[in-house]
């Protein structure tokens, strides 16, 4: 509906050109519609609904994370045809679009050449399927006609354009008097509520393009499927940074002329012409995918993503602090529940539960000149073997909205592409899967490490590792030189002994019971939770890592006392790096209980929860023996 | 090669055709002299230069052949000048329209070529830059007009190309320096037209390969790739960037030469937006579709494709390089290699993409391309070992402004070195020491006397307790220098360290790839944990740390590269704690030869005192809750810090006055008088040398030409305070300079020498016997000395007498001689 207002938008401006702020106002209407209550949720998004259902030139929103960034691009902002039957020049535009029409005078002096970027987008890697399924129902839920009739496609172009004619007018009236409240009732609802039913499943089954599997898309993720998308940057350039999660509202553009110019290759034709032949076919695979596998889209507008939990309010409005307030009530009682929960998991370790949740609310939030602050990484050693960790990083999974498992086996650190690589045969970056979006939890599961020896890739890997948590950077390689991308990744590293990699904080897990099967205890736990527990669950991690936080001058006084005191009694078990950890601790402890500012008390929890760990982990100190 | 208009040439006849057409050819030749000199494309583009040396002398500019200059592109045919309707004349180049003036100006644009060639010629001959420092200039007299000695290398050389620095051009004339930016394919054909000229009329004998060519440098209008806009297209722009990839050749067709096959009539057709017109009819037999192209008699043009990467230090944080695609043409091929960082001025083209005519609709979407005019390699003079003017960063005037009311404050350097990494705790006087390190001395070359270049880099070494922060500071000092390197001594060989050769996958040739230390000239390499290294990767670093070169003697490859780097230096004890009863050498374990190449060795011991833990204790917790603004601060702070070590590094030479020289003096002659007393050395010359580097420095920090006696006092009391960490003696107490010279303290060695003493007075108190017990020996040694011996102590004290040939030690016996 609203999408067709996109085409019937830019063309008549354009046309005119007399208005030089008809951009401005496209973007200021776009925005002011999408600002209103729930209208974003009409809009099909890509990640949901397969490509091939989409109407071309629709509007569309895709929540992903910017990939690479190509080189801006010079295209036609307003160009002149010459109708070949009655001669006439006609002025046209070309933003938001990515083919003129026909018999563009190239020569014409009313030319225009405007600037534009592309970003090469993928899905949000790791999201975990929780969060797509709900997305997509909640998506589902609103807007049960964004998609159409597979019948649709098979008409011609003209008759789409008449429906483009006619349907702005059907549309306008219903639109002013508040559509939104009711959206069942659609003007040409023509089988797509049996669409939906018969659509729903199969799409969640069966990613949207199972054929680009073949293809290589680029995703930082190995497995992982979903639409990339080449978005078209009209305006802010300069905002955007790469890994960036973002979610775009744009027009949707797989013109088949794209891919057959990508794919034509008449020789004749490309010798004299000096640019298209520098390109390597690499280079143009990667630039020029097929469009009905990597879809064009042109932003009118990109909302950052502070999280991808659906199940948050997304939008920082005011019904957002709403529902903080409402959830901060019960903060406590969730924490509780939760803290219950994972100590079942952590077979009735209480310690490690608790320091568990503070490690999956963790987030930095700031840097100071080269120290990134509010990391926590969690080293848990003395995990059980076999299947354990797998069952504890589904676990995880399960309350978390990105996450990845990187088992460390000798093989997979020898072979794998963790440092994202700029590859200047095709001019791109080759993603890698340390290439995540903020807050991704990364589950390295060091328990599957055999002796063997690591190649230079290996030791490659492993560096980049231990950069990641020490400084929450990862230095891509652009082979002349690299180059460093700040991150903000939650590392939990599950290991026998203590990790070889560096951590935050290291704690033994001490199991109170040891179930005869791992597999069926873990399940049973699981399934004891219900659906509407897990989002409470979800809900409450997300959030408690969005709260602010401040120190009153007077807890800031007992620390400082207290650290001297602790110093004095034995000044070398207690260094600055520990009260570094320390103060984390307390904050990410004050946090989860919905605290926004520390009080002596959660200073002092966060002391003796660092007490009791440092006398478990000096315990296995001693009974080792071996450890440093 | 081919055309898609033209028709295939059988290999066969097109050989039988050359002797026929050489003739023909020449006719043409001189017929081509006579049009004018206009005429960009004479077709004397693949005559060997030796084939036409052998005809009669020439010279003159109607006698020395015009080359094409592809660089350039053909002006009449951009497509939007709309030449036919409003101009029935073919040549448009020089086309005229009825202007305010009525002067005559090139079409589309405000360029007369009269007056612009006359202000040329102008610019040539009167200009004079006495403040020139250019390296090009080498060998110049500034004070005659520069461009004007440079024809008359030209014409000793016979190199026919004229560099020209587009702010030369400005400065004398802002109007030309505008017409030249705005329409360089109109202006500089111009500027060659009027460079020949006057050329000939001054060296009218002097015999060139084609008419010189003027290529402009330096334009000023865009330095960044990111800045790129379509308001640059079609004008001059400089950009630096990064070599990335570079084509094979690739010969592009200028002018087909057409022949027809009935009546050998031939016909030359220039290529017109990338594609030649076939004629179809011939103009002297009115035969139609009888010409036949002849490819080795067309004339080509060399081009390579070049792809360049943004620069990484252009680049805003969180973004990917962007890249340019870059064509070359004729002489500027194969001018560069991948990985060369490169000032690239040319035209920013931008064509549309080929409209198929078989398809109604087209991309929107131009490609864009610059077409090299000049070529400038930034990181030559690494190899030549000139200054480094490369990396001079365009400071604005209100940059400077603040920075030098910075300077003008009295607290600068407390300042500067507590804005230097603020989330350390304290340390002031390391963060002073990096601080002194960061500006670096004055570069001073003695190589004409033959004493060779003198290093202006200051060292530094950290040492002490695991979590003292030591990595964090060698992080942030890595981050803060343009240059900067950060390696690990535990994962660093030498050859990632130095440079290693690689065979290039593409090209199959060997390429000398550097390492960090290479990397960094001119910077920082920052090495943590120091003490892991391998013995080879640090006997590497003994030439580079005094030398400041290295050499390279691989696969066939022997060169000697600068390596100007300061090292910053991160070591952990030997034991996991610090032990205070043992020398800096003995707690490293690191050889003193490379120790001594420090100039400040520091010590980042826990303090362990109460008043210092509450100070941390604040320090921290305010880190962890400091609200935004003050963050927004701080990082200003950097920026600005940044700038000022630039500014100072480039601009500020500063030189010891007389005082200065006289307190060094004194200093120096104070150190060595401290050791005399007790009978030791306290003081070598290279101490001295760093108390120089380190008050220059220190005048740098105050933007001043001179060192003065307060610059020594610091560098004093500075060296003074790392030497009280490093080289104090843990059995005396005293600062002992042979701790970190010699390895030894020299109440160490003073001990040893007696033991060896006595050890050899008890031997020859036996009498005579030629062979002992090595373990009855120690036992008796162990006995008789009042002190406790250790078996090492043993050991040297028989290793000693062994060295004066008194005696040898075979397996357990030792025998006297």
């Amino acid at each position: 509906m609203r999408m067709w207002f996109v085409c019937r938008f830019c063309c008549p401006a354009a046309q005119s050109n007399s208005n030089p702020e008809w951009e401005a106002k496209v973007l200021e209407y776009f925005k002011g519609q999408l600002r209103e209550k729930e209208s974003h949720s009409w809009v099909p998004s890509l990640n949901d609904v397969p490509l091939h259902y989409l109407k071309p030139n629709s509007l569309v929103k895709f929540r992903c994370l910017v990939q690479d960034m190509f080189d801006p691009e010079f295209y036609m902002g307003v160009y002149e045809t010459v109708d070949p039957s009655t001669k006439a020049n006609v002025l046209r535009c070309g933003k938001y679009k990515d083919v003129t029409e026909c018999g563009v005078d190239l020569n014409s002096r009313n030319t225009v050449t405007a600037e534009r970027q592309t970003f090469y987008c993928v899905p949000i890697p790791g999201e975990s399927p929780w969060a797509k399924e709900i997305s997509f129902l909640s998506a589902a839920r609103v807007v049960p006609s964004t998609s159409y009739v597979p019948s649709r496609q098979k008409r011609s172009y003209e008759e789409d354009d008449d429906d483009m004619d006619t349907q702005p007018q059907k549309q306008r009236e219903p639109h002013t008097g508040g559509m939104g409240e009711t959206p069942q009732i659609q003007p040409h609802g023509n089988g797509d509520s049996k669409r939906q039913e018969t659509e729903a499943p199969s799409s969640q089954t069966t990613a949207p393009s199972d054929c680009s599997s073949h293809l290589d898309l680029n995703f930082p993720l190995p497995g992982e499927r979903g639409p990339a998308c080449l978005v078209k940057v009209y305006e802010g350039l300069d905002s955007f940074k790469l890994n960036d999660t973002l979610e775009i509202y744009g027009i949707l553009s797989v013109n088949p002329v794209l891919t057959v110019l990508g794919e034509e290759k008449d020789p004749s034709l490309l010798l004299l012409n000096p640019t298209e032949s520098m390109e390597t076919p690499e280079e143009q695979r990667a630039h020029d995918p097929p469009a009905s596998l990597v879809p064009r889209l042109h932003m009118l507008y990109a909302r950052p993503l502070q999280h991808n939990n659906p199940l948050l309010p997304s939008a920082p409005t005011e019904d957002q602090s709403a529902f903080v307030s409402s959830f901060l009530v019960e903060m406590a009682s969730v924490r509780a529940e939760l803290l219950a929960y994972l100590t079942h998991v952590l077979l009735g370790d209480g310690l490690a539960a608790e320091y568990l949740l503070l490690h999956l609310i963790s987030n930095v939030y700031t840097r100071r000149d080269v120290l990134p602050l509010g990391k926590f990484t969690l080293n848990l050693s003395g995990c059980p073997l076999n299947s354990y960790t797998e069952r504890l990083y589904q676990i995880v999974q399960q309350l978390v909205p990105c996450s990845y498992r990187l088992s460390m086996s000798l093989h997979t650190m020898n072979s794998m592409r963790l440092v994202p690589k700029k590859d200047y045969v095709a001019n791109r970056l080759v993603s890698g899967a340390l290439q995540l979006a903020r807050n991704t939890s990364l589950f390295l599961d060091e328990t599957q490490l055999e002796q063997g020896q690591l190649d230079s890739s290996g030791v490659r890997n492993i560096t980049a590792l231990g950069n990641l948590i020490s400084w929450q950077k990862v230095d891509y390689d652009f082979s002349y030189h690299q180059m460093e991308f700040p991150c903000n990744i939650n590392v939990l590293v599950t290991s026998e002994g203590r990790s070889l990699l560096p951590s935050d904080c290291q704690v033994p897990l001490q199991p109170q019971v040891t179930p005869p099967n791992m597999e069926e205890y873990l399940t049973t736990i699981h399934m004891a939770q219900f659906t509407s527990q897990i989002n409470k669950f979800r809900v409450y991690l997300s959030l408690a890592r969005t709260l602010d936080y401040s120190i009153s001058d007077e807890v800031t006084k007992a620390v400082e006392d207290d650290f001297v005191d602790m110093r004095k009694d034995d000044p070398q078990s207690v260094t600055a790096e520990d009260l570094h950890r320390m103060l984390v601790v307390a904050r990410l402890l004050s946090l989860s209980l919905g605290q926004t500012t520390l009080s002596r008390d959660g200073w002092m929890r966060a002391k003796h929860i660092d007490m009791l760990r440092r006398s478990r982990t000096e315990q296995q100190k001693s009974l080792n023996g071996n450890e440093p | 090669m081919s055309s898609p208009t033209s028709t295939p040439v059988g290999s066969k006849r097109s050989r039988d055709d050359i002797p026929v057409t050489r003739k023909f050819y020449r006719n043409r030749l001189s017929e081509s002299y006579l049009q004018s000199y206009v005429d960009m494309s004479s077709p004397l583009m693949y005559g060997t230069p030796s084939s036409r040396v052998e005809g009669t002398p020439r010279s003159g500019v109607r006698g020395t052949p015009v080359r094409q200059r592809p660089d350039l592109g053909s002006a009449r045919k951009a497509p939007q000048v709309d030449l036919h309707t409003e101009l029935p004349s073919a040549d448009g180049a020089v086309a005229s329209e009825q202007a305010a003036g009525q002067k005559l100006v090139i079409w589309g644009t405000d360029v007369n070529v009269g007056t612009c060639k006359e202000k040329f010629q102008r610019f040539l001959q009167r200009f004079i830059d006495p403040t020139s420092n250019e390296d090009e200039n080498a060998g110049l007299d500034l004070n005659e007009p520069l461009y004007m000695q440079k024809l008359e290398e030209i014409s000793v050389i016979g190199e026919p190309v004229l560099n020209v620095n587009c702010s030369h051009v400005q400065s004398f004339d802002a109007d030309l320096y505008r017409q030249l930016i705005s329409y360089p394919q109109e202006v500089i054909p111009t500027f060659d037209m009027a460079v020949n000229e006057l050329f000939f009329e001054r060296f009218p004998d002097s015999i060139l390969e084609h008419q010189i060519q003027v290529r402009p440098y330096n334009a000023l209008k865009t330095r960044n790739m990111r800045s790129l806009n379509p308001e640059d297209i079609d004008q001059m722009i400089t950009i630096s960037g990064m070599v990335i990839r570079t084509s094979q050749l690739i010969p592009e067709m200028q002018e087909a030469f057409f022949q027809c096959q009935v009546c050998a009539f031939s016909t030359r057709v220039e290529v017109d937006r990338g594609r030649i017109a076939e004629p179809a009819v011939c103009r002297n037999c009115n035969t139609t579709h009888s010409l036949a192209l002849i490819h080795n008699r067309s004339a080509f043009s060399d081009k390579q494709m070049i792809k360049v990467q943004e620069s990484p230090d252009d680049m805003p944080a969180g973004q990917t390089p962007h890249t340019t695609i870059v064509y070359a043409h004729n002489d500027l091929v194969d001018k560069v290699q991948p990985g060369d960082r490169i000032n690239i001025t040319g035209i920013y083209r931008a064509v549309p993409m080929r409209e198929n005519p078989r398809q109604s609709t087209v991309k929107s979407v131009y490609k864009t391309h610059i077409d090299v005019i000049h070529f400038r390699k930034t990181d030559e003079k690494r190899l030549h070992g000139l200054d480094e003017d490369s990396d001079q960063k365009l400071f604005t005037e209100e940059r400077v402004q603040t920075l030098k009311e910075l300077a003008a404050k009295p607290d600068v350097y407390e300042r500067l070195s507590s804005a230097l990494a603020p989330s350390i705790y304290e340390q002031e006087d390391i963060k002073k020491g990096i601080l002194l390190q960061l500006f670096g001395g004055t570069r001073k070359d003695f190589s004409q006397t033959g004493r060779g270049n003198f290093r202006a880099e200051v060292n530094i070494l950290l040492c002490g307790d695991p979590g003292t922060s030591k990595s964090q500071l060698l992080q942030y000092v890595f981050n803060l220098v343009p240059r900067g390197q950060y390696t690990s001594g535990k994962g660093s060989s030498a050859v990632g360290l130095t440079a290693y050769v690689m065979k290039d996958p593409e090209t199959k040739q060997l390429v000398l790839q550097t390492g960090a230390l290479v990397l960094s000239d001119n910077g920082i390499c920052c090495i943590d944990e120091f003490d892991k290294m391998s013995d080879s990767t640090r006997s590497v670093l003994h030439e580079v740390m005094e030398q400041q070169t290295l050499s390279i003697a691989k696969a066939g490859i022997i060169c000697q590269l600068n390596a100007r780097t300061s090292v910053l230096a991160a070591a952990n004890p030997v034991e996991s704690q610090w032990n205070p009863k043992k020398t800096t050498i003995e707690n490293i374990q690191l050889p003193h030869t490379l120790l001594s190449r420090f100039d400040l060795i520091f010590l980042m011991l826990d303090p362990q005192d109460e008043a210092y833990d509450r100070r941390l204790a604040h320090h921290l917790v305010a880190l962890y809750y400091q609200s935004e603004e003050q963050i927004e601060e701080e990082f200003l702070d950097m920026a600005v810090l940044k700038d000022y070590i630039a500014y100072a590094r480039t601009y500020i030479n500063p030189r010891l006055n007389e005082e200065a020289s006289q307190a060094l003096i004194e200093a120096y002659v104070d150190m060595r008088k401290i050791g005399s007393g007790r009978g030791m050395v306290s003081a070598y010359p290279r101490q001295l040398e760093s108390l120089i580097r380190l008050a220059e420095a220190h005048a740098k920090v105050r933007f001043s030409d001179k060192v003065e006696t307060v610059d020594v006092e610091e560098a004093k009391r500075l060296h003074r305070e790392a030497l009280k960490q490093s080289a104090t003696d843990p059995r005396t107490g005293f600062v002992d300079i042979s701790i970190l010279t010699t390895g030894m303290s020299a109440t160490a060695r003073k001990r040893k020498e007696e033991v060896a003493q006595a050890l050899k007075k008890m031997i020859q108190s036996r009498g005579k016997t030629p062979a002992m017990k090595y373990q009855q020996l120690f036992d008796d040694l162990r006995g008789q000395s009042e002190a406790a011996i250790t078996k090492d102590m043993f050991e040297e004290a028989l290793r000693a007498l062994a060295d004066e040939d008194y005696l040898t030690v075979t397996g357990k016996t030792v025998r006297l001689l």
